[in-house]
């Protein structure tokens, strides 16, 4: 285990360093950025000016070394717009995302996996048709329409939630119903397929043999093997759900980080833009990396395979 | 006397397909007494591992499943509720399969898959379970089996895993030992190894054994009984030593055409070919289901119910020309 776990290790560590100078030539990606800074009116000698002060006109080597150093130290630079540290943005907005994110991924596991289950016990069952339907409807409706239909139909017509904001956590219903909906689908269609798969093994049939009653065949032997590809699909679904909400953000107006990327893209606020991309990228990274480190719990063929 | 372990009369399996109802199994009888090997042969398709999963209950749900008499040590399956027939698997019968790389799981360790039954079946605690498992896997071959019960499956061979599957059947201390094919998928020397196995746990523990085979090498091997199946229904059942020697219905002539001798035939040879193929399932059927690839076939053999013929204990031959020629 402990082989396996420092390989993985070694290995995110290897794609932070790639995702850290991707993210850092991001800011040079529009040009010269001190130009971007001084602004389109800017004449030459400030944007000189900037180009020292911001230390531009180091190697850009040197510059990437600094920046990666003073991020590790939580320093991800000013906002241009606001300027203020980067960090201190982003801390005010970090905690709707996060807590928009982890609650719709906590109501979509604890749909998607039972009624994954369900549909995988009986087949063309009736359970398994609406689960289709749920899929697939999940997968037709886009989220913009959705997020402004619920917000008519709950906020407008009836009051039962508030049309916006995150002021109470009443704010939070419609935008994690809204947002689950759609994680919902994929993770249960892997759990049925993973389900039925391993239902049809030996070591199932092996299992009832012995005598044991079916909620232990399933919960002891058959889930366990069934949800190891839901392990990763889960992963990385949750990172869609805490980078990808900018649409339910904007819908919703709730000031979280997909809202904020998207309004700093606005104001060439580059270093905030490059801050969340680093930031989410890393989060991509350490997911995936816990998903496999589960996996190999689950799974002693991969311990051994290290 | 001796004591009967499995008594079935008459057993019917059909299961709904997009095409209409497949009769797989259509009025099955069998008899196990206690120490007996009884060999099920047939070719692939004939129902045998459908008649090995209703007598562990073990079918799909959509098959219907009707018996004039099915028992088993004494008790009648057909009354009981599935609660009761579950914890008669495991105690009273056990089965191992064919794919021994598949029939352990793969994130549970040996002790865990070894113990879990019985565990909740006897009562027994952790350390009464491990020291029988450990004892088991002592017999069954397995080197060093108290380091074994920590470890995956992934790290043993298939003949390993076939031992341990093997033990697995035994912790209960089942009457009945149900065995599918359970060396095809391993080569000729670990079969070999595997059958003796079975032989001696079969003389040491006073266990019968259903065993299911392709393979009249494994037959001449170590039945004691045989039955020999045809589309959904047994054409001849006798002693392993009568069957060889007289074969009565003209499809086990045709499948001894080989001529095994108990001993002499070697393991790995396959029923031959007949020509011919096997009726389709769907739907009623009359008469002999043999006689249009029989040599000896008449107009009669169309006719229902096919006679039937016991020329001795225990022997049973199904056909019009065999009841005939000894009347
Ligand atoms: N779950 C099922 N649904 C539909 N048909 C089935 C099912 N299981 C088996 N059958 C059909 O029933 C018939 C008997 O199957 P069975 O598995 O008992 O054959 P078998 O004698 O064990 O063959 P083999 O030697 O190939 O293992 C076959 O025609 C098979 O296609
Ligand atoms: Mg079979």
């Amino acid at each position: 285990m402990i082989p396996f776990i420092s390989k993985r290790l070694f290995v995110a560590l290897c794609v932070c360093l790639t995702v850290s100078a991707l993210s850092f030539a991001l800011m040079f990606l529009s040009g010269d950025p001190a130009i971007a800074i001084a602004g389109s009116g800017g004449r030459a000698e400030d944007a000189e000016a900037i180009r020292i002060a911001y230390g531009f006109d180091r190697p850009i080597v040197v510059q990437y070394f600094d920046w990666v150093g003073s991020a590790l130290v939580g320093n991800l630079g000013q906002s241009i717009y606001f300027n203020v540290p980067v960090t201190e943005i982003i801390g005010n907005r970090v905690g709707v995302t996060l807590t928009l994110g982890f609650i719709s991924f906590f109501v979509a596991l604890v749909v998607a996996i039972p009624l994954g289950i369900a549909a995988a016990l009986r087949p063309n069952g009736w359970i398994d048709r609406i689960a289709l339907v749920i899929a697939v409807s999940g997968q037709a409706i886009p989220s913009f329409w959705l997020g402004l239909m619920s917000i008519v139909v709950f906020g407008v017509w009836y009051g039962w939630v508030p049309i916006s904001g995150a002021a109470s956590w009443q704010g939070y219903i419609l935008p994690v119903i809204v947002l689950s909906y759609y994680a919902v689908p994929e993770l249960m269609r892997i759990t049925r397929s993973g389900m039925i798969e391993v239902l049809g093994t030996d070591y199932i049939r092996a299992a009832k043999a012995k005598g044991l009653p079916m909620r232990l065949v399933i919960s002891r032997h058959a889930l366990r093997n069934a949800v190891l590809p839901l392990v990763s699909l889960a992963a990385v679904q949750l990172g869609q759900l805490l980078s990808g909400s900018i649409v339910i953000e904007s819908v919703f107006a709730l000031n979280g980080l997909g809202r904020l990327a998207w309004e700093s893209l606005l104001r060439s606020d580059l270093p905030v833009v490059q801050a969340i991309i680093l930031i989410l990228a890393l989060l991509y990274v350490l997911l995936t990396t816990l998903a496999d480190i589960l996996n190999a719990v689950l799974d002693p063929r991969l311990r051994g395979a290290s | 006397m001796i004591e009967t372990i499995l008594d079935i009369q008459s057993l019917r399996v059909s299961l709904p397909t997009d095409r209409g109802v497949l009769n797989a199994v259509r009025g099955v009888d069998l008899q196990i007494k206690r120490g007996q090997t009884l060999c099920l042969v047939g070719e692939s398709g004939c129902g045998k591992s459908l008649t090995a999963m209703s007598i562990m209950g073990l079918l799909p749900r959509y098959a219907q499943v009707t018996s004039d008499r099915f028992e088993m040590v004494g008790q009648d399956l057909s009354k009981k509720t599935e609660a009761k027939l579950a914890k008669m698997r495991g105690r009273d019968v056990a089965m191992i399969f064919q794919d021994p790389t598949s029939a352990l799981n793969p994130t549970l360790t040996i002790g865990r898959q070894l113990t879990e039954g019985v565990m909740r079946s006897e009562g027994l605690s952790r350390k009464e379970a491990d020291a029988r498992a450990i004892e088991l896997l002592d017999r069954v071959g397995i080197s060093n089996p108290a380091a074994r019960l920590t470890q995956y499956p992934h790290g043993f061979s298939g003949g390993q895993r076939q031992r341990i599957m093997i033990a697995s059947a035994l912790m209960g201390r089942p009457r009945l030992l149900i065995a599918d094919e359970p060396t095809t998928a391993l080569d000729v020397t670990i079969q070999a190894q595997i059958l003796q196995l079975l032989g001696e746990l079969q003389s040491d523990l006073g266990l019968s054994i259903l065993l299911i085979t392709h393979d009249l090498g494994v037959v001449a091997a170590i039945a004691t009984e045989v039955a020999v199946m045809y589309a959904g229904r047994i054409a001849e059942c006798a002693s392993a030593s009568d069957l060889f020697a007289t074969p009565m219905h003209p499809y086990t002539k045709g499948l001894l055409a080989a001529i095994p001798v108990p001993g002499v035939t070697p393991r790995g040879c396959e029923l031959p070919a007949i020509p011919g193929r096997v009726p389709g399932l769907i739907g009623t059927m009359n008469g002999c289901a043999f006689r249009d690839r029989c040599a000896h076939s008449l107009s009669r053999c169309a006719d229902d119910p096919v006679p039937q013929y016991y020329p001795g204990t225990g022997r049973f031959v199904e056909c019009v020309k065999a009841a005939e020629a000894e009347t």
